[in-house]
């Protein structure tokens, strides 16, 4: 399945509910522009729900490495939530879980930006 | 990128198959996706006329995959940066020979004329010598 994106609005914290894959032409593209066209409309706190997403590879760390520092070099913040264990494992193991910010719940997550 | 898919469902099948657990297939799909989008991409370059050969066996010991493209670009393994060193963190490619070593449990490299080849390798035996699958080669005690 390909990557599903919708996104809502919580506390002045935009969400973005992933569901699917995010691999090297299914998804990694979509991620990209729906996070450049948010940074492009001013906003600054943005929070990646990852958990539907059941793939990822290199190609998919790496746009969430961008997303991460493209915000950032813009005054932005990118904060991911609820990883699946195979997301989990491999952002272990790349030692990309030292990079994020990472919750488990939604409401901790949007406090964290406050 | 259709071939990918189906190079990666085809080792998922075979990882089902030998009957390895959710964790063990994910692994495997994967460092074979990474292995065949590396071949697609910067061995092949792209390149519509240039073919990737997959072959895969169960040995009965192991799972092994072979993953050659044909591209006129050398590959030196010894020269792939290590992506999870704190300086390049923050790369945004860079990851895939590193997944592929991760997850598996051998990698072998091979230059070919032309082309590359990569052998990726998951070990059957049960590491902890705990879990085994009944009946195979039990008969007759």
């Amino acid at each position: 399945m390909a990557l599903a994106i919708a996104s809502r609005e919580v506390d002045g914290v935009v969400v973005l509910d992933l569901s699917g894959r995010i691999t090297l032409g299914e998804g990694s593209v979509q991620l990209r522009d729906s996070i450049r066209d948010l940074i492009g409309k001013g906003q600054t706190r943005i929070l990646l729900d990852l958990g539907d997403v059941n793939y990822i590879d290199s190609s998919g760390l790496g746009e969430l490495v961008s997303a991460y520092t493209s915000a950032r070099n813009q005054g932005a913040t990118v904060k991911l939530l609820k990883l699946t264990k195979k997301v989990h494992d491999l952002l272990q193991l790349t030692k990309l879980y030292t990079v994020f910010d990472i919750y488990d719940d939604e409401a901790s997550a949007i406090a964290s930006f406050k | 990128m259709e071939s990918v898919s189906e190079v990666e469902a085809a080792a998922d099948e075979l990882a089902s198959e030998a009957g390895l657990d959710e964790d063990a297939r994910f692994h495997i799909t994967m460092a074979v996706h990474e292995a065949a989008i590396n071949a697609v991409l910067h061995g092949n370059e792209y390149n519509p006329a240039l073919h990737i050969d997959v072959s895969m066996e169960n040995t009965g010991a192991d799972l092994i995959f072979v993953v050659a493209d044909e591209g006129q670009q050398g590959f030196d393994p010894g020269h792939v940066p290590d992506p999870s060193a704190p300086e390049n963190l923050l790369r945004g490619t860079g990851r895939g020979i590193f997944l592929i070593r991760s997850l598996m449990d051998e990698v072998h490299f091979r230059q070919l004329h032309p082309g590359t080849e990569l052998t990726l390798i998951k070990h059957l035996a049960p590491a902890d010598g705990g879990k085994t699958d009944g009946d195979v080669g039990t008969e007759g005690g």
